[in-house]
């Protein structure tokens, strides 16, 4: 077997270090050594988006990332949206807009939806369409989580304008 | 929109966050792969590469000699289940073919049927072990559609399935083994007296694909058989209840041996109330003495769990000059899978239920195929049902010039209405729900423009009532702890305690729900058949009024009076004298007034009504691809009363993209060997978010008589119409009357090109 | 997952001696979105991987005078991002855009894409149409093969053991050239093409008269596709839908596609002409300085 390694990265802000095989994914890390079980497993092959975490800023569906390849990045997870108690505005418009059923693909798309924010302060519903096509949702039809993402980026374009 | 004068409700329609909703948007939600116990091993399952194969060779000794291995299952490792039937909550079940759909005994039936099992020290550790399973088959010629399965010569799956109902000459045997598992039939009227007399007669024969219904969580369960023969099961499901007795009966151990603990569950829609993996996991367990966790991968869950029939229905209409129908027949054959059981039953008690006809006849079919065995997917059986009969409606509305909503209007059951297979309809709100789609803006609305088209299509389904139990304790400080059975895929804690909150005239945030394992609550069924807000709802109510009762009699010590002299009455007790204490008030002094008060609620007589949804959907066809785009979508429908109205709507969306998946590109893919070519999330076409628009929902209320406020379930009913309406959309848009499923894109440019000839 | 072990060099030399190995046995791996995904279903089963993103050179993006220069390792996200590169070479935008999902454009690469093989890689006919020449380098040295000839069959390429495809490189377009690349997929995202088309066209100062074509078809045979005939065909022609069209029997002549689960042979063909007419249009818009009339997937 091929051999442990120590990977160190950042994960929300803090320091970690883990023992990782190659073999083993960054969703796998995530869940199953860190224990961060957040972040979901919908497919494992990068279609349903349900492991989507921030690298480097930018989405990336964990489960085609190996554990190894976080050396030495910065990642988002779930985990590190909320500001401390206070949930971030994506999150308290996924939960005042119901734009959550099950809630299994909910961590993926808010995820996916502070990349958007962040390259995107105010796009349109067919941007929010087009960015979030990657991550599949069986239960909403869409409708309340789409509306909830136009709800986010008022409501930090309304922080922004304070 | 409301159709009757609502009572004023202070709870009940409002909009409340959900109780679990910040641990679902946190991350902190806790779904059945979620868990993590001391000592866990990881389990993986060997999976036939074949459609249809004896398995002549299985050797597992390589497997349990690769170091980190613990454990090694097959179906030898399982006590045997006989010859029985058993009642596990939607109907008795052959317990021989529900092992053997578990691990597969000296046959696999479909591609993807599970043979064995490996428990390691590591997921990755365990797949090694399932590569060292040395196994031999001989292959046998698969059959993979309903009709060529019920020829004389096809070959046959299971040697103990003979047809029920058969009739001498019909499909099937009565003594010799086929795929004809039963034959259903219902009759009323003189239908060739009806034919006869009819002035327009349309008939029409449907293919529809089997798919599947692609809840994103996998299926997982993780099992500890402990030293003292207890069991414990955490799992995602739609029933603790039947878990734990589908579990229990498979390894043949007493029911009460074995705990289900709830976890989040990731979406069901019918496909988390079959138990796959819990006996296999037990089993690990018990050779290793270690919990194990057994998750299915993406393949797996398309390849062996779900999903829904494909079928072959042929539909005859006949209505007179005015568009009334006087005459209807109908032949469904639906696919069960490699095991009786499909919803052929549903399907045929569907397909004529929106309308008042007078003269009818319905013949089913369930066929065992080469594929996994089907599962309950959103009213199951009715979409196919519907997808023939609304769209062969809308053929004779075109001929006869009626609008579409007309001639639904014209024909829609009503209270009184009989259906064909005998129940009569009690207050229905099938027609309201044609009213709003008329009257609504989208259908008022032009469409204009090239190769667009507007259609409608309505749909029904029952609803089920069964059994729930609530318990419900006061806290001191006013607040309620409510303990629920049903498992929550949508919102159900919240539309629950809202409903208890109404009955006590408390805030709903002064409810904290929980749903709680097999040990700590009362018999509850799943949270199917679109019945949890409904019976679960009862429930609460009845633990609601019995924390009532208690509280008159606790009033009635402190006032030092008796229980007659007390009421209660919009959120407190008030005595015949005038004095007042609100139910925060009293519970802070129910130490002193007898000590705790639990309230119980236990639901089981009441039977839902049915529901009815019709909806209007624009669609753009590109006349030169043959692909569809949705461009507007409405769905109305009678909801009874909406207790959570964003989780009603929410379920209406998100049954009308389902129906929308169904209606144009979601299929199983099978090859000539009948191996399924597109069991990943790429190649198995679910809508994404930039495939549908927003969906509008409008929710019509007639209330259910036999719900205290008046609920009518919501889950199912809104997957039914959307392929129907689209098929009639499609027809408006380019002139081409698609008969199967899915109107994919090749599909609709083969008609497109023939319509140019 | 089978077992393989790591490595990620930081220069090419360390790179190409870890490729060195007997066929199969190591595997370069850039965004991972196709390698791991492969190692996983037991398709490949490689003993280790070579992660090449920390190589200068395959991260190289730059365009000037003399053209374009990708390095290998780049991801979609990054190139479709890039100024020149959307101004320039659109066709590369347009694809970049519709790979995967945005998560999978985090990691995905065009080079990647091209040594994959898959006959219908979304960014290969942009690659082709753009004229792009891969740079190859292994223990032998470096060479250079035109995009159009670097794919030899489904999940095959021109690549030997122990070579790496380390750039494109892109010539600079003529004054007034336009490209596109579109697809044809079920859905509107998240799917695999069933035809896929790459043009580049470049327009006299008129703006009315096709100069120069380049056309290449996806997922109709078992490698991208250069339809030399069918962009000869465009030459010296106005730039109408009537020219279009006469170039239509052309592409389809050179397509000999395949019926699978993703569509059958007809089908296919029937497309080439659809998506070759859209995407030309497109692609003249371009050329004369106008936004066509383009939206993914629709």
């Amino acid at each position: 077997m091929a051999k442990k390694r120590i990977v160190s990265t950042t994960i929300n802000g803090d320091a970690v270090e883990f023992l990782c095989e190659p073999r083993q994914t960054l969703l796998e890390i995530l869940r199953d050594v860190l224990e961060m079980t957040g972040t979901k497993e919908g497919c494992g092959n990068g279609n349903c988006g349900s492991c989507t975490v921030l690298m480097n800023g930018k989405p990336v569906t964990s489960c085609l990332v190996l554990g190894v390849e976080a050396e030495g990045v910065e990642l988002r997870t779930i985990e590190g949206v909320a500001r401390g108690s206070e949930l971030d505005e994506v999150q308290q418009a996924f939960l005042e807009g119901a734009a959550l059923q099950c809630g299994i693909c909910t961590p993926g798309f808010i995820m996916q939806t502070e990349a958007l924010l962040a390259c995107n302060p105010t796009p349109t519903e067919e941007e929010i369409r087009f960015h979030l096509a990657g991550n599949l949702c069986r239960c909403t039809g869409y409708d309340k989580i789409v509306r909830a993402v136009q709800c986010a980026a008022e409501r930090r374009a309304g922080a922004c304008h304070k | 929109m409301s159709t009757v004068e609502k009572p004023s409700y202070k709870v009940i329609g409002t909009r409340p966050i959900r109780h679990d909703g910040v641990d679902k948007v946190t991350g902190r939600a806790k779904y059945g792969a979620d868990i993590r116990l001391t000592g866990m091993l990881w389990a993986a399952m060997l999976r036939s590469p074949h459609a249809h194969a004896k398995i002549t060779r299985l050797d597992t000794s390589k497997a349990k000699a690769l170091p980190g291995v613990r454990a090694v299952v097959t179906s030898k490792d399982f006590p045997d289940q006989g010859d029985r039937l058993v009642e596990l909550g939607e109907g008795s079940v052959n317990m021989k073919h529900l092992a053997a759909n578990v691990l597969a005994h000296d046959k696999v039936l479909y591609h993807g049927h599970a043979i064995a099992a490996v428990a390691a020290d590591s997921i990755h550790i365990a797949q090694q072990a399932v590569e060292l399973i040395e196994i031999e088959y001989e292959v046998l010629p698969p059959v993979q559609d309903a009709l060529s399965a019920m020829k004389p010569e096809s070959p046959v799956l299971n040697t103990d399935v003979r047809t029920k109902g058969y009739v001498a000459g019909g499909p099937g045997s009565a003594d010799q083994p086929t795929n004809v598992a039963s034959r259903i039939y219902f009759e009323q009227g003189d239908i060739k007296k009806g034919f006869a007399d009819a002035a327009v007669v349309v008939e029409r024969e449907f293919h529809t694909a089997t798919v599947h219904q692609g809840y994103i969580e996998p299926h997982n369960a993780t099992v500890l058989w402990n030293a003292d023969g207890k069991v414990t099961v955490w799992m995602s499901t739609q029933g603790t209840f039947t878990a734990r007795q589908q579990t229990a009966e498979l390894l043949r151990i007493p029911v009460s041996d074995v705990k289900v603990v709830p976890m989040e569950i990731g979406g069901g829609f019918g496909g988390k109330i079959s138990v796959y993996l819990p006996p296999v996991a037990a089993m690990l367990s018990k050779l290793s003495g270690r919990p194990v966790q057994l998750v299915m991968d993406r393949a797996a869950v398309l390849l062996a769990t779900g999903p829904t029939p494909g079928s072959y229905i042929r539909v005859k209409v006949g209505t007179d000059k005015s568009g009334r129908i006087i005459a209807a027949d109908a032949y469904l054959a639906y696919e069960a899978g490699a095991y009786p059981g499909s919803p052929i039953g549903p399907g045929c008690m569907c397909i004529f239920s929106c309308y008042d006809i007078p003269n009818a006849r319905v013949e089913g079919y369930d066929v065992c195929v080469n594929k996994p065995r089907t599962n309950a997917y959103r009213a199951p059986g009715s979409t196919n049902a519907a997808f023939a009969m609304e769209t062969v409606l809308d053929e004779i509305a075109k001929q006869l010039k009626l609008d579409p909503a007309e001639i639904r209007l014209l024909n829609a059951a009503k209270e009184g209405t009989r259906r064909v297979d005998g129940p009569k309809y009690s207050r229905i709100g099938m027609a309201e729900t044609v009213e709003a789609i008329r009257d609504s803006a989208h259908y008022q609305s032009p469409l204009p423009g090239p190769n667009r088209g507007r259609g409608i299509a309505t749909g029904f389904w029952f609803n089920v009532g069964l059994k729930s139990s609530v318990t419900a304790t006061l806290n001191l400080d006013g607040k309620v702890s409510l303990l629920e059975g049903s498992t929550d895929i949508g919102g159900t804690r919240t539309s629950i305690a809202m409903q208890f909150a109404e009955t006590l005239g408390i805030p709903c945030e002064d409810v904290h729900p929980s749903v709680v394992d097999t040990d700590s609550i009362g018999y509850t069924d799943v949270t199917g058949g679109s019945r949890t807000t409904f019976s679960t709802g009862i429930a609460a109510v009845n633990a609601a009024n019995d924390i009532k009762q208690q509280l008159i009699e606790r009033a009635a010590i402190h006032w030092q009076t008796t229980p007659d002299k007390v009421q209660y009455i919009d959120g407190g007790v008030t005595c015949s004298d005038g004095q007042r204490l609100t139910f925060k008030e009293l519970a802070a002094e129910l130490h002193e007034l007898g000590g705790p008060v639990i309230g119980q609620g236990t639901s089981g007589k009441e039977a839902q009504g049915g529901a009815f949804g019709t909806h209007c959907v624009d669609v753009e066809v590109d006349p030169e691809t043959g692909k569809v785009q949705i461009l507007r979508y409405t769905a109305a429908q009678d909801c009874g009363t909406a207790i959570h109205p964003s989780y009603v709507e929410g379920q209406i969306q998100g049954g009308a993209v389902q129906g929308i998946g169904w209606a144009l590109n979601e299929e199983f893919w099978y090859d000539p060997k009948g191996l399924l070519r597109n069991a990943t999330f790429l190649d198995y076409r679910m809508p994404t978010c930039y495939d549908v628009p927003m969906i509008d929902a409008i929710i019509v209320e007639v209330p259910d008589p036999s719900h205290p406020y008046g609920v009518r379930g919501v889950g199912e009913v809104p997957i039914c119409p959307p392929p129907a309406a689209i098929a009639n959309a499609i027809a408006n848009a380019v002139g081409v009357q698609m008969t199967t499923l899915p109107m994919s894109p090749p599909k609709i440019m083969a008609e497109l090109l023939k319509q140019k000839k | 997952m089978r077992d393989f072990d790591y490595v990620a060099p930081t220069s090419l030399q360390q790179a190409v001696e870890l490729l060195a190995k007997p066929a199969g046995q190591a595997r370069p791996l850039a965004g991972g979105t196709d390698l791991i995904d492969h190692v996983r279903n037991g398709r490949l089963s490689p003993d280790v991987l070579v992660d090449i993103k920390k190589i200068p050179e395959l991260n190289l993006l730059e365009a000037g005078p003399n053209g374009l220069r990708l390095g290998a390792a780049v991801n979609c996200a990054t190139i479709a991002a890039h100024q020149a590169v959307q101004a320039q070479y659109t066709a590369l935008v347009d694809s970049c855009q519709i790979i995967g999902g945005v998560q999978i454009q985090s990691r995905a690469s065009v080079g990647g894409n091209m040594c994959n093989s898959g006959p219908a890689a979304d960014s290969t006919p942009s690659v082709i149409a753009l004229g792009g020449r891969c740079v190859i380098t292994g223990a032998q040295g470096t060479r250079e093969v035109a995009a159009e000839d670097f794919c030899t069959g489904p999940g095959k390429n021109v690549l030997k053991p122990g070579e790496l495809l380390v750039e494109l490189r892109f010539p600079a377009p003529a004054p007034h050239t336009g490209s596109h690349y579109r697809r044809f997929i079920p859905r509107n995202e998240m799917d695999i093409a069933v035809v896929g088309i790459g043009v580049s066209v470049t327009l006299d100062d008129t703006l009315k008269i096709i100069t120069a074509a380049r056309i290449a078809l996806g997922a109709v045979g078992p490698t991208p596709i250069l339809a030399t005939a069918a962009a000869q065909a465009l030459i010296g022609q106005p730039a109408t839908d009537e020219t279009y069209q006469k170039a239509v029997p052309l592409a389809r002549e050179v397509a000999t596609p395949i019926n699978d689960m993703r569509g059958t042979k007809d089908y296919r063909i029937h497309l080439v002409g659809v998506l070759l007419v859209r995407s030309l249009q497109a692609a003249v818009a371009r050329a004369k300085g106008e936004c066509p009339n383009y939206k993914p997937g629709h």
